[in-house]
């Protein structure tokens, strides 16, 4: 099952390789990982995307909290989540398309935030699943480029992960 | 005062209290041997490779209850130090390992002998720093020492940049420390606690496992008082023999792989279980889906989170410190009204002695080639089982562990996690080093002992009468015994051809070396070894080439399918 893990750990040096080496000396799978520093500069937030029984996530989690340098753990997906991601899409724009270009990236509540005379660069959000949808929506042959930032994510209501 | 990085970090060590730093010199350490050239509280011990300064230290913190430490310089000095890191950190092993480093401006740049060792060392230590600014150099060591001892203890590098060891700073060295993210568990969940006592009295067939943990956590004595409480049978694991009194009634020897009969039976068949800081590894409950045909409840008690339910889901976890929680269990079993069910007891251990009965560790006593098993009960007699018994990998490791009945905890010093070749040696300069006066065997083979054996200088240098028993049976024997059983007698690569003259070898090196061939000459030969209190002696077995260990559980079987002589 997808699980989606937030992790507080000290913001310094190392700190991500800590994390990136257990993960591939115990082979569990990432599927996304984004870190970076919180309001609190001593502090950065990592959500890491992954899979696995629930053994192995439970090992997962155990393993994390392991880290000398790993403050909190949260498996975001046991509660209510919202999980974000953000996508930059590099497409062609001439002719006819143009204007089909700019239709969908409005549907999907895009913004275009670089123009030539070729092609649009598309600044789009949301939960992986739509970004998957958009790429799927345009026509395959225009997508010149794709960045993506992998999920961030964040409990709902009053569960915070603070120290 | 404003003092040196270097002098900092041997004030540090003073202040914890090291008494020894295993180590060797070189570029990048040279103004911290500079240090430790002007003091005399921190002795150093020079070895003569990297990989034993480590090794050394390891078994200096596994034979008394202190943090060992080493010292080495950068690049080759820290990659031989590896395989001494990753040995200890699977046997969780405290120590901090002091690494040198090339300047910091130089990091980077592939320097005369420069390597990443922070990258290098993290999947085999607890934690590691890279000190940067020599003004965070003596909390980083407070924080090393700290880690490295507490919670599930690891080995914990610091490493060292050559420029932050001539830099100056304020030197003030902190009493205690706190890490909000480093806070391991003491005390166990008291509700746990009740209902692992809830299990214990109602089992019927009881068995009681134990591990490293209890070693480590100095439990031996609270486990003694539970086991004669409960009148529960008792085995350890390799790590964890010494953990309980071999010689007790209660104790059924080691399980596992090359378990008793009586231990693998019981564990099997079982039906509540008491895991002690141990972690049900591969060798010790050999195929898992195998151990769950039979259905037992389990309590796990461990200060490790990540070791509970790893490979075995248990039913009752305990996260604590197993001296703490094994007190409290006493306590509370001592104070409730009723103890165990003392019928079924009484059938289970009718049971258990049948098992016993079986003697899994019998072997030809009449042979005219000297048998393995006959020079470690030997050895075990004229040490009158007293002594610090250190050993390297393989069939002799194997024998030391069964016929040597260890009644106290850390005398038993050998590599189980790793399993590392070469380690008998500098594990004995180690323990001899932290015990002066005491009696100091090494167990090995001749091939084990040849991986580290330039140490003979060492303990030459330092005077250490360390005694050597090798059991030469000129193979890796190990190695041979699973030729034999698995790939057709096809002994690939495992004949030890071209083995020194270890009687020649010992002399020149300025120790007594001693040959013994028959099995009539072997006590004499003991005797006379452990009567030269000064010297070191390098006892050469010429013992049987055919021998195996028994009993086996083979790989991918289960516990109770074990291989009998």
């Amino acid at each position: 099952m997808r699980h989606i893990i937030s992790v507080l750990l000290e913001n310094e040096a190392g700190a991500l390789s800590r994390v990136a080496g257990l993960f591939s000396a115990r082979g569990y799978n990432i599927e996304s990982l984004t870190v970076a520093p919180t309001e609190d500069e001593t502090l950065s937030r990592m959500t890491i995307v992954t899979s696995g029984s629930d053994d192995i996530i439970e090992q997962i989690n155990k393993q994390l909290n392991k880290l000398v340098d790993v403050v909190k753990v949260v498996d975001l997906s046991e509660g209510g989540h919202i999980e974000r991601e953000l996508m930059l899409v590099k497409v062609r724009a001439v002719g006819k398309d143009r204007e089909e270009m700019k239709r969908m990236a409005d549907i999907f509540r895009g913004r275009i935030i670089d123009v030539t005379d070729k092609d649009y660069t598309i600044e789009l959000t949301g939960p992986g699943s739509k970004l998957d949808a958009f790429l799927k929506a345009i026509d395959q042959v225009a997508i010149l480029e794709t960045v993506r930032t992998g999920a961030s994510g964040i409990g709902r209501g009053d569960r915070i992960l603070k120290v | 005062m404003q003092l040196s990085g270097a002098e900092i970090v041997v004030r540090c060590l003073q202040e914890e209290g090291v008494d020894h730093v295993f180590g060797y010199p070189g570029g990048a350490v040279l103004f911290l041997y500079d240090e430790l050239f002007k003091q005399d509280k921190v002795k150093h011990v020079l070895v003569r490779h990297e990989q034993a300064a480590v090794h050394a230290a390891d078994a200096y913190a596994r034979s008394t209850d202190k943090v060992g430490v080493a010292l080495v310089t950068s690049g080759p000095g820290v990659t031989n130090a590896i395989t001494g890191i990753a040995t200890a950190y699977m046997d969780s092993i405290p120590l901090v390992i002091l690494t040198g480093q090339v300047p910091t401006y130089a990091i980077g740049e592939d320097a005369f002998q420069e390597c990443d060792t922070v990258g290098i060392t993290r999947p085999c230590v607890k934690h590691n720093f890279l000190v940067k600014d020599v003004s965070d150099l003596a909390l980083t060591i407070k924080k090393a020492f700290y880690i490295a001892a507490t919670g599930r203890p690891g080995p914990v590098v610091v490493d060292i940049p050559k420029d932050i060891t001539a830099h100056k700073a304020e030197f003030a060295y902190p009493k205690s420390i706190a890490m909000r993210s480093y806070n391991p568990v003491v005390k166990g969940h008291a509700g746990q606690i009740k209902k692992a006592i809830k299990l214990l009295l109602e089992a019927k067939r009881p068995m009681i496992y134990t591990g490293g943990g209890v070693i480590l956590g100095d439990a031996s004595a609270e486990l003694a008082q539970l086991v004669r409480l409960l009148d529960f049978p008792c085995t350890n694991t390799l790590m964890g023999l010494g953990g309980f009194p071999a010689t007790d009634r209660h104790f059924l020897g080691m399980l596992g792989m090359h378990g008793t009969y009586e231990a693998n039976m019981a564990m099997q068949h079982c039906d509540v279980l008491l895991a002690v800081g141990a972690r049900f590894d591969d060798r010790v409950i050999g195929n898992p889906k195998h151990f769950f045909e039979q259905p037992r409840k389990i309590v796990h008690i461990d200060i490790d989170p990540a070791s509970i339910s790893k490979r075995v889901k248990v039913d009752v976890p305990v996260v604590g410190n197993v001296r703490e929680v094994l007190k409290e269990l006493t306590r509370q079993i001592e104070a409730a009204r009723g103890g165990p069910d003392k019928e079924a007891l009484k059938a289970w251990w009718t049971q258990i002695e049948l098992w016993r009965g079986r003697d899994c560790l019998k072997y030809d006593r009449t042979s005219a080639i000297i048998k393995p098993q006959f020079v470690i009960e030997k050895l075990y007699e004229v040490t009158k089982g007293d002594a610090f018994v250190t050993s390297d990998v393989g069939q002799h490791q194997m024998w030391a562990a069964q016929f040597y009945k260890f009644d106290k905890p850390r005398r038993w010093i050998n590599s189980g996690g790793l399993g590392t070749m070469g380690v008998g040696l500098p594990y004995a300069m180690g323990v001899q080093m932290a015990h002066p006066k005491a009696t100091v065997a090494c167990v090995t083979g001749e091939a084990s002992v040849q991986m580290c054996i330039q140490e003979l200088s060492t303990c030459k240098q330092y005077r250490l009468p360390v005694k050597l028993v090798n059991l030469n049976n000129r193979y890796m024997g190990m190695v041979r015994q699973w030729q034999e059983f698995f790939h057709g007698n096809r002994y690939s690569e495992s004949y030890m051809d071209a083995l020194p003259d270890f009687v020649k070898l010992a002399e020149a090196y300025g120790h007594v070396g001693m040959r013994i061939e028959k099995p009539a000459d072997v006590e004499p030969a003991l005797k006379e070894a452990f009567s030269r209190k000064k010297d070191l002696v390098f006892l050469d077995f010429i013992t049987d080439q055919t021998e195996n260990v028994f009993p086996m559980v083979p790989g991918g079987k289960g516990l109770s399918e074990m291989i009998l002589v």
